[in-house]
């Protein structure tokens, strides 16, 4: 499940799921709901993701920049995610595809821009069986 | 946090724990009131920053933002240990404003206004995910990187003379590309020259009042004129440029021994190498913001020509001046080469600092706070209290009062729209929820805000505008 949260200047994301794969790809989405309608994008377009970052915290500050640098440079919102999340050694991995469609203003109705992701209020957690990301972003 | 008034307009909460310095707030009795708490323990996290001078400081417009506060500034001592943090910037680098005018009375340019806004749709890629018009390749990107304004007016866009009236003369020399990423250089490649969309806008406003014709005159500015009003950033390249950085940071402070009470106060010494390549990095966005509001000029002046059908010299479209609002610079306050951060604050520097050398020596240069869409508009002079109270900045904008959640359940872009046009005001975006979430009532209120800046001293109104039409991305 993806939601928005309130945040006075800027916007919170949040995702939640049965694993943290769900609860990124379901965070991502919220993020790209803040910048059009997460449902009218295609899966089009396909991106390798391979990042690595120290803690898990990292790890997801690092995979939704990585998705807006996409965004700019490929012209492509992303929706659609198979991940895999492994500590290896310590660090922690994020392997996998994101599925995506060149923006269209139009059919996606693009509303906003999400600039960049910050650390404010970010939280990568395991309450009992539910996994719970999010993070403010600048909007 | 306890803020006690200590003079009209100025509120000081002492210093406790680990604070270095106190935290002071420049407000109304009105506007104070207004502040969250949110916003008020950043202001005294950031007073904990190492290296920190005189007081953590806040602008009547602050609000809580991420780290900072937005309306927050801070100057740090290098030689105190002072730090540099991308959280005390922003993540778009040189947000700023631009104030072009014209020698058109708005009488004159009314009817034809719906035209003008239509042309400027057209010339000036807007919104989210398009792509500019100038093509850069790296090598080019590299130049604009260093060169900042100076690179568009040497390839045609817009004239020699609007340099002399942009903060830094739109070029910060030390700015060194080889401390960019290319990621950054990927982003900043397709977007030279677009608006972006969120708050970003260019509005047709009128000059509804002259508060000081003497100050008014050696701006250029008469009452009843038509200006433009120009508010963009450094885009994907400055996103880009502080996000690389702030990893950096995170990584950095263990290894000299800083502590935050904040993520996203991530800092690193000026001095040390962190420190110094985010500065040199940080001020090619600031280039790459002025690049960009200067492209954008020209394409209004195009518009002005092609619909009034007069040249845009014979229409006296200078730029009055160009400010940033997101930015750290090295200044000398009271004997002290400080680097000030100002983040969502705009510079005001009175008569007879080194940084108004040439056009506006004599009168400090214009500080250009734009309303809210669909409000009021003003330029400001800063005062000699204003350098000594708060290194000479003051607010840079309303301040949002109503999330942007809280703003669309209450409005529909549609319905924005509808009230502003009701009121005489044209109204043009690329996306109707940007719309919403940007209604005037989602903002302090402006006239409010500005009273704040002019009651604690620290700059005196020059003029108002009122907005005749806007374009929003």
């Amino acid at each position: 499940m993806h939601e928005l949260f309130e945040h006075k200047a800027d916007t919170g994301i949040r995702g939640t799921g049965n694993s943290y794969e769900e609860a990124f790809a379901e965070c991502a989405r919220s993020m790209c709901q803040a910048m059009a309608d997460v449902n009218k994008i295609g899966a089009k377009e396909h991106e390798k993701l391979d990042l690595e970052t120290k803690d898990l915290e990292e790890l997801l500050v690092a995979f939704l920049n990585h998705l807006l640098y996409l965004k700019d440079v490929k012209g492509t919102f992303y929706n659609k995610f198979d991940l895999y999340i492994t500590n290896v050694g310590g660090k922690w991995q994020l392997k996998g595809t994101a599925h995506g469609e060149k923006i269209d203003r139009k059919k996606h109705r693009a509303k906003g821009e999400v600039k960049a992701v910050t650390y404010h209020q970010l939280k990568v957690e395991k309450k009992g069986e539910e996994y719970l990301v999010q993070c403010v972003v600048d909007v | 946090m306890d803020f006690e008034k200590v003079e009209e307009g100025i509120w000081e909460a002492k210093k406790k724990g680990k604070m270095l310095v106190p935290a002071r707030v420049f407000a109304s009795d009105e506007i104070f009131k207004g502040i969250e708490q949110g916003a008020m323990t950043q202001l005294e996290n950031v007073a904990q920053l190492p290296g920190i001078q005189k007081a953590s400081l806040g602008m009547p417009d602050m609000h809580w933002g991420y780290g900072f506060p937005i309306g927050g500034v801070a100057a740090f001592d290098a030689k105190e240990g002072g730090v540099v943090s991308p959280g005390g910037i922003g993540f778009d680098i040189n947000c700023g404003i631009r104030l072009v005018k014209t020698n058109l009375a708005a009488e004159e340019i009314r009817e034809k206004l719906p035209k003008l806004m239509d042309r400027l749709f057209e010339l000036v890629p807007a919104g989210v995910g398009e792509k500019g018009k100038i093509r850069l390749e790296r090598s080019h990107l590299e130049e604009l990187f260093r060169t900042g304004a100076r690179y568009a007016v040497e390839h045609g866009f817009g004239w020699k003379n609007d340099l002399k009236s942009i903060e830094e003369n739109g070029e910060m020399e030390e700015a060194n590309p080889e401390k960019v990423s290319e990621k950054a250089f990927k982003r900043g490649m397709p977007q030279a020259g677009t608006l972006g969309a969120g708050n970003h806008f260019i509005e047709v406003q009128e000059v509804s009042e002259i508060f000081d014709g003497k100050f008014a005159k050696a701006f250029g500015l008469f009452r009843g004129q038509a200006v433009i009003m120009l508010h963009s950033g450094s885009r994907g390249a400055g996103h880009q440029i502080a996000t690389d950085y702030l990893g950096v940071m995170q990584n950095a402070m263990k290894r000299h021994g800083i502590e935050v009470p904040d993520r996203q106060l991530a800092c690193a010494p000026i001095e040390s190498k962190e420190g110094r390549d985010y500065l040199e990095a940080m001020w090619c966005g600031v280039n790459y913001a002025f690049a960009n509001r200067q492209a954008m000029t020209h394409w209004t002046r195009e518009a002005f020509e092609q619909v009034f059908g007069m040249e845009a010299e014979s229409m006296e479209m200078d730029v009055v001046y160009d400010i940033c609002h997101n930015v750290a610079k090295f200044e000398k306050h009271e004997g002290k080469e400080l680097l000030v951060h100002r983040k969502g604050a705009t510079r005001a520097m009175p008569a007879g600092r080194p940084e108004n050398r040439g056009k506006y020596e004599k009168t400090g240069h214009p500080a250009i706070i734009p309303g809210s869409m669909g409000t009021a508009s003003y330029v400001l002079v800063g005062k000699a209290k204003g350098l000594k109270e708060t290194f000479a900045s003051v607010c840079h904008g309303a301040g949002r009062k109503m999330s942007r959640h809280e703003a669309m359940k209450r409005k529909t872009g549609q319905q924005v729209k509808k009230d502003l046009e009701a009121k005489g005001k044209i109204v043009k975006g690329k996306s109707m929820h940007g719309l919403a979430e940007e209604m005037p009532e989602a903002y302090k209120d402006i006239d409010e805000v500005i009273e704040s800046v002019t009651l604690s001293g620290l700059a005196e109104k020059v003029s108002m505008h009122k907005p005749l039409a806007v374009m929003k991305g």
